[in-house]
C-alpha cells in the first residue's frame, strides 16, 4: 500500500535522535503494518535472523544435520520489528527503533539476542509512528546493552505536543547507576505465565534467573494475575477493532498505492485496498469491523475494554502488594526455522507467541527483554522484565544488573566477516556500545 | 429568565394539543380559529403550533407535522479543529491542507483551544448544561472527500447538552402579532467538517478540494419541537444572530458556514410519531421553509393516498421546489463509531473545581468564559425597546435585516431627532426603499450620517415631513450630494419668515371672504381649505402646523 510513498515528514522520535547529531543508517524490513510475530510478512520478504550465520549456532548443527544445504533452513528473527533487531544484533548500527504493539519489539529482541525495550505508554511520542491500536503502540527501542538504550529512552521521552497522549512532564536524559540495592527489591513471578507450551530451556533459565536475585538477598514471591488467559481473545478484538479504524485511510487517494480501475469511487477504493493490503491485514480489518457493528460493539469491543481493565488491574494490584518488578519469559522457546514457522498462519502464530508480552501492552506498563544464554542449539533466549507505570528508569537499572550477572555472549560472525577486511578484532565489538 | 419560558410553553403545549383533539369533533379548521383569536399576551404563555393542523381532504382527521434540525456551524477559528492548517473561505484548491488533514499515515489529531472555547460559549448562550467531562469518537464512512475513512466526532458524551432557543413566529398578518416559541436543544458536539467534492459530469470524474477537510463545526442539534417551515426558519434565524454575536461562526449560509438538516415526519395529533425523512443541506434561509413545508405536504399526500412513507435521506431541488430521494443513501449506514484513542477525554473546570497551580494556557474555565460572554440578540432587543421606547416587532426587524442595527445605531449618533421618528424612517422609509430595489444595507446609497442630517433638518422644522421624503428620494438616486444640498436646489425649505408667512395667510383670508365665513361659523373642514390655500401659495414650504396656528390667531382677533 505505501509502495514508493515517501513521507515528507519525520517522526518525532527519529527527528529527536537526528537533532542529537544520529546518523540514520537506513530502514527496516518488518511485518506489514507491523502484524505478525515472526517478520516474515513484509513486502520486501521475510528477514533472516543473523544467528542462523553465528559459529555458535552452525557448530550444533552440525552435529545434528547431515547433507543440508547451509541456507536453506535459516531462521526466523521474531517480530515485527525482526529487521530492527537484526540490524543491531548483526552490528549494523548501535540501535534502532521499532514499535511494539503486543510485543514486537520485545520479541524479536529476545530471538535475536539483543535489549528490547519497551517504554510506558505516553512516555515517548507516537507522532509519526504509523499506528496499529493506537491505545497500545510505543516505539520500541532496540540495542546491544542497557546502558545504551537508557541513552537513547533519556533522547526520546518527554511531552510531545503534537502527540495529545504523552505525559505533560518533560524528561532529561539520565544515566544509569550500578544498582546496589538488590537485597531491597522485590521480585514477582506470575504463576499463570507457566504457559505448557513453554520450552523447558526457557523455563530452566527463568528458574536460574529467579534465584540468582534471591541469591542476592532480593524477595522472590508467586505472585497471581488472575485474567492472563482472557489477553490473547482480548487483545485480537481490540486490536482488530483499532486496525480496522485505522487502516480506513489508504484509500490510494492522497497517497500511496492507488489501482488502475477508474468505473467509480467505491471500485477503486476496493481494488486499491484488495491490491494494497496482504491478507494478514485484509483479515484484520474484516474482524475489526465485525467487531465495531453496532450490534456486536456491546458484546465485542466494549466487553473486551472491560476485561482490558482487568487485566490492567492485575498488575496494579501485584505491584501495590510490594512487587517492584516482574519477572517473566519474553518467548515460548527460541527462535525457529522459517520453513517451520510458516507452517502455521499468521494469526496463529501471533496468538501463540504474543502470550508473555501483550498484556503488558494493554496495561500500558514498561518493559524489557535481556538476553539471559544461549540455547542448547546456540541460540539466544531472553527474559523479560515488566515494571511499574513510569518507572522505566528504576526498570532499566534492574535489567542493567541483571545483564551484568549473566554475561551474555557475543555473537560471532566471524565467517561472514572474514569477507570483508577487518581489522577490529570481534570481542571487542561487545564494548562498543553508544557509552563512552 | 429561557428556562422559565420553556417551563410555561411545555405546559402550553401539552394543552393546546389536548386542544386539537377537542377541537377536531368541531370540525376542520377550528383549532386554527381558535387560536388565532387569542391576544397576543397571551399567545406567549401557550405555545400553539402554527400551521401544525394542515386542512385535510373531505372527512380526514387533520394532520400535525414534527421538524427537528440538526444545524453545522463553522467555528470561526484561525485553524482547524485538530490541525494547525488555517482556515480561510474561497482559497485556492488544496492550499490550507496540513497532513493530519490530508490523513497521512503517523500524524495525530490536537485539539484546537478557541474551538473548545467556541463551543462552551454556545453553550451557555443556549441555556445548556456545560459536560465538564466530554469524549471524541471516530465515525466511519467511505467518501472521497473524507480523507481518513472516518470523521471524529462527539457521540458518546458532547460537550454540551439539554439548552433552549427562544424564537418569535408572526400568528397573524399585523406585524404585531408575533409570539415566542422555544425549542429544546438536545446537545451541542464538536466535530470536524468534511472536504470539498466537486462532481465534473462531462469529464466522469470528482475533484477533491481538502481546504474545508478537518475546519471545526459545531453541530447544535433541536428537539423536534417545531411544526412548520416558518418555525424553523426562524429558529435557524435565531440561532444565526446569536452565534453571529458571540463571534463563535460567521454562521453565513451562503458561505456554507451554516448548513441545515431537517428531520420530518406527520402524523394525526394524538397518535404516534409517523415515519421521520431526512432532508439534507439546506444551505439558504429562502429554501428552508420551502422544502419543509413542501415535505410535509408531499408525506401528508402519500399518506392520504394510502402509501407509506420510507425513512430515506432527501435532498431540496431547489429551482424545482420540491425533495427528492438522495442517491446513494439506501440501507442504514453503520457508521461503527469507536471512541477516539489519540485524544485522552476533554475536561473543563469551573472556579470551584480548577486545580491550583494550573497553567492557564491548559485550562479551560466555564466561569471565566459566562462572564465575558458579549450581549445576546435577546438582550439587544430588550434594551433597544427600554432604550428607545420602540415597539418589540421593531426590534426583531432591526437585528433580523443583515447590518440594520448598526445603520440604525450610527443614524442615532448623528442626530437630535427622536429615537421614535428614526425608528420609523429606518424601519419603515429606508427599508421600505432596500426592498423594493431588492438591495442589502450595505449596498444603500443613503449613508447614516446622510439620514441623520436629514433628520435634523426634519426635527429643526428647516422643512416639512412632505419635502423630507422627497430630499431622501433624491439622496437615494444621486449619490454624493447632501441633504442640505438638495433642499437648497429643490428650494424645500420651510419659510421661517413668520411676517411674510403672516402676509400670505391675509391675502389669502382676504381672497376667500366666504371660506373665512365659514370658518368662523365653526366649519371645521374651512380651516383645512384655507391651510390648503396657503400652502399652496407658499408652494408648500410652509408648515401646516404654523398655518393654522396665525389662521386661528386672525380669526379670533
Amino acid at each position: 500500500m505505501l509502495k514508493g510513498y515517501v513521507p515528507p515528514y519525520n517522526a518525532t522520535v527519529v527527528q529527536k535522535l537526528l537533532d542529537k547529531g544520529a546518523v540514520l543508517m537506513g530502514k527496516t524490513n518488518l511485518d506489514e503494518f507491523a502484524m505478525g510475530s515472526g517478520s516474515t510478512d513484509g513486502v520486501f520478504g521475510p528477514v533472516k535472523n543473523p544467528w542462523s550465520y553465528s559459529k555458535q549456532y552452525r557448530e550444533k548443527r552440525k552435529q545434528k544435520a547431515h547433507g543440508e544445504n547451509e541456507d536453506s533452513n535459516w531462521l526466523i528473527t521474531g517480530g515485527s520489528s525482526g529487521g530492527s533487531a537484526a540490524a543491531v544484533a548483526a552490528f549494523t548500527c548501535f540501535a534502532a527503533l521499532g514499535s511494539d504493539t503486543g510485543g514486537s519489539t520485545r520479541n524479536p529482541a529476545a530471538h535475536c539476542g539483543v535489549v528490547g525495550f519497551k517504554p510506558s505508554y505516553g512516555l515517548v511520542s507516537r507522532h509519526g509512528l504509523i499506528p496499529l491500536v493506537n491505545s497500545m503502540d510505543v516505539p520500541g527501542i532496540l540495542t546491544r546493552c542497557v546502558d545504551d538504550a537508557a541513552i537513547v529512552l533519556g533522547m526520546l521521552a518527554g511531552h510531545d505536543p503534537k502527540d495529545s497522549t504523552t505525559i505533560q512532564d518533560p524528561v532529561k536524559p539520565f544515566t544509569l547507576p550500578t544498582f546496589a540495592d538488590v537485597n531491597k527489591l522485590c521480585i514477582g513471578i506470575p504463576k499463570e505465565y507457566l504457559a505448557p507450551e513453554l520450552s523447558s530451556e526457557v523455563r530452566s533459565f527463568w528458574s536460574k534467573a529467579a534465584n540468582l536475585f534471591e541469591s542476592e538477598g532480593a524477595k522472590v514471591i508467586e505472585v497471581s494475575l488472575p485474567h492472563t488467559s482472557y489477553s490473547i481473545v482480548c487483545y485480537h478484538v481490540l486490536c482488530t477493532s483499532e486496525v480496522a479504524s485505522n487502516m480506513a485511510r489508504f484509500d490510494g487517494l492522497e497517497y500511496g498505492h492507488r489501482c488502475d480501475i477508474n468505473v467509480s469511487t467505491e471500485a477503486m477504493y476496493a481494488a486499491t485496498r484488495r491490491e494494497g493490503f496482504n491478507d494478514v491485514v485484509r483479515g484484520r480489518i474484516l474482524s475489526g469491523n465485525f467487531f465495531l457493528l453496532k450490534e456486536n460493539y456491546e458484546n465485542y469491543f466494549i466487553k473486551a475494554q472491560k476485561v482490558r481493565r482487568l487485566i490492567a488491574n492485575d498488575f496494579v494490584n501485584v505491584f501495590n502488594s510490594g512487587v517492584d518488578v516482574l519477572l517473566t519469559p519474553t518467548t515460548l522457546s527460541e527462535a525457529v526455522p522459517y520453513l517451520e514457522f510458516i507452517k502455521e498462519d499468521n494469526r496463529t502464530r501471533s496468538a501463540q507467541d504474543d502470550i508473555f508480552t501483550q498484556a503488558v501492552n494493554m496495561a500500558g506498563l514498561p518493559a524489557v527483554s535481556v538476553p539471559v544464554a544461549l540455547s542448547n542449539q546456540g541460540l539466544p533466549i531472553g527474559l523479560q522484565f515488566i515494571g511499574r507505570a513510569f518507572c522505566d528508569q528504576q526498570l532499566l537499572k534492574i535489567a542493567k544488573w541483571f545483564e551484568k550477572q549473566v554475561q551474555f555472549p557475543v555473537i560471532q560472525l566471524q565467517e561472514l566477516m572474514d569477507d570483508c577486511s577487518s581489522d577490529f578484532e570481534i570481542e571487542k565489538l561487545s564494548s562498543v556500545s553508544l557509552k563512552q | 429568565m429561557a428556562a422559565l419560558v420553556v417551563r410555561l410553553s411545555c405546559l402550553g403545549k401539552r394543552w393546546v394539543l389536548a386542544c386539537i383533539d377537542g377541537g377536531s369533533r368541531h370540525g376542520r379548521g377550528a383549532a386554527i380559529g381558535l387560536t388565532s383569536r387569542r391576544k397576543r399576551g397571551q399567545s406567549s404563555v401557550a405555545q400553539q403550533p402554527l400551521i401544525a393542523v394542515q386542512k385535510s381532504r373531505k372527512g380526514e382527521r387533520e394532520w400535525a407535522a414534527v421538524v427537528g434540525l440538526e444545524i453545522h456551524a463553522q467555528i470561526s477559528s484561525n485553524s482547524k479543529l485538530f490541525s494547525g492548517s488555517q482556515v480561510h473561505f474561497a482559497a485556492p484548491p488544496n492550499s490550507l491542507v496540513s497532513f493530519f488533514d490530508a490523513s497521512l499515515p503517523g500524524t495525530l489529531p490536537v485539539l484546537n483551544r478557541r474551538c473548545v472555547e467556541a463551543a462552551v460559549m454556545t453553550g451557555l448562550a443556549l441555556n445548556c448544561r456545560i459536560n465538564k467531562k466530554s469524549l471524541f469518537d471516530r465515525k466511519h464512512y467511505f467518501y472521497a472527500d473524507l480523507p481518513a475513512g472516518y470523521q471524529i466526532t462527539q457521540q458518546r458524551l458532547p460537550i454540551a447538552v439539554n439548552g433552549c432557543l427562544a424564537y418569535s413566529v408572526s400568528v397573524g398578518k399585523k406585524p404585531s402579532q408575533v409570539s415566542t416559541r422555544t425549542v429544546r436543544i438536545k446537545q451541542i458536539q464538536l466535530e470536524q467538517d468534511s472536504g470539498k467534492s466537486l462532481h465534473d459530469e462531462p469529464r466522469s470524474q470528482t475533484l477533491i478540494d481538502l481546504n474545508r477537510a478537518g475546519v471545526g463545526l459545531l453541530e447544535v442539534v433541536l428537539e423536534p419541537d417545531m411544526s412548520c417551515g416558518e418555525e424553523a426558519a426562524s429558529a435557524v434565524r435565531e440561532l444565526q444572530l446569536i452565534l453571529q454575536a458571540l463571534g463563535t461562526s460567521q454562521a453565513n449560509m451562503a458561505e456554507g458556514q451554516l448548513r441545515v438538516d431537517a428531520n420530518i415526519s406527520v402524523h394525526h395529533p394524538g397518535e404516534p410519531l409517523g415515519v421521520r425523512t431526512e432532508v439534507k443541506n439546506l444551505n439558504s434561509a429562502r429554501f428552508l421553509a420551502k422544502a419543509i413545508d413542501f415535505e410535509i405536504k408531499r408525506q401528508i399526500h402519500e399518506l392520504e393516498n394510502g402509501r407509506k412513507i420510507l425513512n430515506e435521506t432527501r435532498s431540496f431541488d431547489d429551482k424545482l421546489g420540491c425533495t427528492m430521494p438522495m442517491r446513494d443513501k439506501e440501507g442504514k449506514q453503520d457508521y461503527r463509531f469507536m471512541p477516539e484513542p489519540n485524544l485522552p477525554p476533554l475536561l473543563l473546570y469551573d472556579t470551584a473545581s480548577l486545580p491550583p497551580g494550573a497553567d492557564p494556557q491548559q485550562v479551560i474555565n466555564i466561569d471565566w468564559i459566562r462572564e465575558r460572554l458579549p450581549e445576546l440578540p435577546g438582550k439587544t432587543r430588550e434594551k433597544l425597546i427600554q432604550q428607545y421606547g420602540m415597539l418589540p416587532e421593531h426590534s426583531f426587524t432591526l437585528l433580523n435585516e443583515v447590518g440594520l442595527l448598526e445603520f440604525f445605531q450610527n443614524v442615532i449618533k448623528e442626530t437630535r431627532a427622536e429615537p421614535k421618528k428614526v425608528t420609523s424612517w429606518v424601519l419603515n422609509i429606508f427599508l421600505g426603499f432596500l426592498k423594493q430595489q431588492n438591495l442589502a444595507v450595505n449596498e444603500s446609497p443613503v449613508t447614516p450620517s446622510a439620514l441623520a442630517e436629514l433628520l435634523n433638518l426634519l426635527d429643526r422644522k428647516a422643512i416639512s415631513s412632505s419635502a423630507a421624503r422627497q430630499v431622501f428620494e433624491e439622496l437615494w438616486r444621486s449619490k454624493g450630494k447632501t441633504p442640505s444640498q438638495i433642499v437648497s436646489e429643490k428650494k424645500l425649505e420651510l419659510m421661517q419668515d413668520q411676517e411674510a408667512l403672516e402676509r400670505v395667510c391675509h391675502t389669502v383670508m382676504e381672497g376667500h371672504p366666504q371660506v373665512v365665513m365659514d370658518m368662523k361659523r365653526g366649519n371645521p373642514r374651512a380651516i383645512n381649505k384655507l391651510i390648503g390655500l396657503v400652502r399652496k401659495a407658499t408652494l408648500s414650504r410652509a408648515d401646516p402646523t404654523v398655518i393654522k396656528e396665525i389662521l386661528e390667531r386672525k380669526l379670533s382677533s
